[in-house]
């Protein structure tokens, strides 16, 4: 696989605080990527510098082949931006906002109208192409402005916080065609979240930024089998006896007793597991429910970063109450 | 040419806002009615000038004074571009900021001479014989009276981070230039200070050269044709480098 963007010891500081501390990375071709931080973390600072809208202090970078400071004009009609903030002219409709679009970066005359359409029926936004933005919802708004990123065919999609303040159904939605972009128009997408979820389902790789630096980098499964293993919850009414015999077996070191269930924590649930059951049927013990849960992105973002999403610090000791907290079953 | 199609698109767009705005149209048109009719009927009536129509008088001056306000008003409108993040969206295309700059004063500008030329039918209702000839004289005055004004309205928004200056312009440059333009009396019998006052405004030379072409023969020119002409000549070159300027460094 081929790279399609690479820095080297990327920098940015505003006076004496500095934003972006030497990032290096190198992403490939077709990849989703993701950029995850708390709050003020250098994640839009890092992305303004790669789409040429700031100047590095120092380090350097390239898309799709071109120099981010010295071929910028080359690099900005390689890459796609939805900004985080709404950047469409709300007193236009949707078609002249994606003319006007085609227009700035010089989509081919006698293709334009073809891939307006193409980019409208993409977002599912066809029949309220002339409509006035105004009239649109947020959900709506957010969807065009993908529409437009996409419209002069760029080689790299740029979403800084896609689905930021939109409801359940509408990031819904917004994944389905980031999922459905990546499949049809070949392209790399970097996106930067501070949603847990949707960095674990929507990126290949994902990269954690804290204080400017990027603290982990990996897939998100491999991310989150560092961190933690899996626990699994058992209920029993001889929950004393189960805990020995799993002791004795050797299937586990410890346990924790938790009111009517035990609870322990191991690195692969699911091959434990037959081996566990096995065990208890052995000893006559009775297991009535079991329940597993695996790690999430938040376990990870809190391992690497000691913040809860809110930008908050977790201290060192309640740190694992709270990753225990925060996991659900799947 | 892609830059061209970048200009063009800009234009359009500020052509096309400003003609659906129907309340502004509207409120553009009988402005200058309310001053023609009213306040140049009161006028007239009670402090002539001798040999003088006064509405015929003020009349080139509202012409003037409607570009001036929309001018403004239309340049500042790069603040609400940049509140509402399509700066944003127009900054980070291929197109270079010269273009961008070039695209928003093109299409403010049209936006203003369509406001200078909706008033033009008006000048029947007064009694002013406007003539083709009249009119295609009148025209590249205007455009040169407008470049200017346009490029300070764009100055000013470059420089402004928010909305709430724009009473600011209102007090410090929209009334000064009109009422030190010799729109609404003859700079003829004022007090000396006024007089100089008035003529470091541009306005005045474009007021003047306006109504050399309107009124004909019944007015005395302040200064020759070819004095006014250059005038504003240097007013749109000057205003047009500090507007770009000031356009392209802002983030």
């Amino acid at each position: 696989m081929a790279s399609i963007i690479e820095t080297h010891d990327l920098t940015k500081r505003f006076g004496s605080h500095t934003a972006v501390n030497n990032i290096s990375l190198t992403i490939q071709k077709g990849e989703v990527f993701g950029l995850l931080g708390p709050n003020g973390a250098g994640k839009t600072t890092f992305l303004s510098m790669l789409c040429t809208i700031l100047k590095p202090s120092s380090g350097s970078a390239h898309i799709n082949g071109f120099d981010i400071i010295r071929e910028s004009a080359q690099v900005r009609t390689s890459i796609g931006i939805v900004f985080q903030d709404p950047s469409v002219d709300s007193d236009m409709t949707s078609r002249e906002n994606l003319q006007m679009h085609a227009d700035l970066y010089g989509v081919l005359l006698s293709e334009q109208n073809v891939r307006i359409q193409e980019v409208l029926d993409l977002v599912g936004l066809s029949d309220r192409a002339d409509d006035f933005m105004y009239t649109y919802s947020g959900g709506m708004r957010r969807r065009l402005e993908i529409a437009r990123g996409l419209l002069h065919y760029p080689r790299v999609l740029f979403l800084d916080e896609p689905t930021i303040g939109l409801d359940p159904r509408s990031r819904e939605h917004i994944w389905d065609y980031i999922r459905k972009l990546r499949k049809r128009e070949e392209m790399t997408i970097i996106l930067t979240t501070h949603y847990m979820e949707e960095a674990d389902r929507l990126c290949d790789r994902v990269a954690i930024i804290d204080k400017g630096s990027i603290v982990a980098m990996d897939t998100p499964s491999l991310l989150k089998q560092e961190v933690a293993g899996d626990t699994i919850i058992m209920g029993s009414d001889q929950i004393q006896n189960l805990s020995d015999v799993l002791i004795r077996d050797n299937i586990v070191q410890d346990v924790s007793f938790q009111g009517s269930e035990i609870k322990i924590f191991v690195q692969n649930a699911q091959f434990l597991l037959p081996r566990i059951v096995e065990s208890a049927v052995h000893a006559g013990i009775r297991i009535d429910h079991i329940t597993i849960t695996h790690p999430d992105m938040n376990d990870v973002f809190i391992h690497y970063t000691g913040k809860d999403l809110g930008g908050g610090e977790v201290r060192e000791q309640t740190g694992r109450v709270a990753m225990m907290k925060r996991r659900r079953a799947r | 040419m892609s830059e061209l199609r970048g200009i063009y698109t800009l234009w359009l767009r500020e052509v096309k806002k400003f003609l659906r705005e129907k309340p502004r149209l509207l409120n553009a048109i009988c402005q200058p009615l309310l001053w023609l009719f009213i306040f140049g009927t009161g006028m007239r009536f009670s402090s002539g000038m001798p040999g003088i129509n006064y509405q015929e008088f003020i009349f080139p001056g509202l012409v003037v004074q409607a570009m001036l306000f929309t001018a403004m008003f239309m340049g500042v409108s790069v603040i609400w571009d940049r509140e509402f993040g399509f700066l944003k969206e127009i900054l980070v295309s291929p197109i270079s900021r010269t273009s961008v700059f070039l695209g928003k004063m093109l299409g403010v500008s049209t936006d203003v001479m369509i406001q200078g030329i909706v008033i033009f039918p008006f000048a029947y209702l007064i009694g002013i014989p406007v003539t083709v000839f009249m009119v295609f004289e009148a025209l590249p005055l205007m455009i040169l009276i407008t470049t200017g004004l346009v490029c300070i309205g764009l100055t000013f928004a470059s420089l402004m981070k928010s909305f709430e200056g724009f009473g600011l312009i209102q007090t410090f440059i929209n009334l000064p230039m009109f009422f030190l333009s010799g729109a609404l009396f003859p700079l003829a019998n004022v007090p000396i200070w006024l007089q100089w006052a008035s003529y470091v405004n541009p306005l005045t030379y474009g007021v003047d050269a306006l109504r050399t072409v309107m009124m004909g023969d019944t007015w005395v020119q302040l200064f020759p044709m070819e004095l006014d002409i250059l005038v504003l000549v240097c007013f749109d070159i000057i205003m047009f480098i500090i507007g770009k300027t000031a356009f392209c460094r802002t983030e």
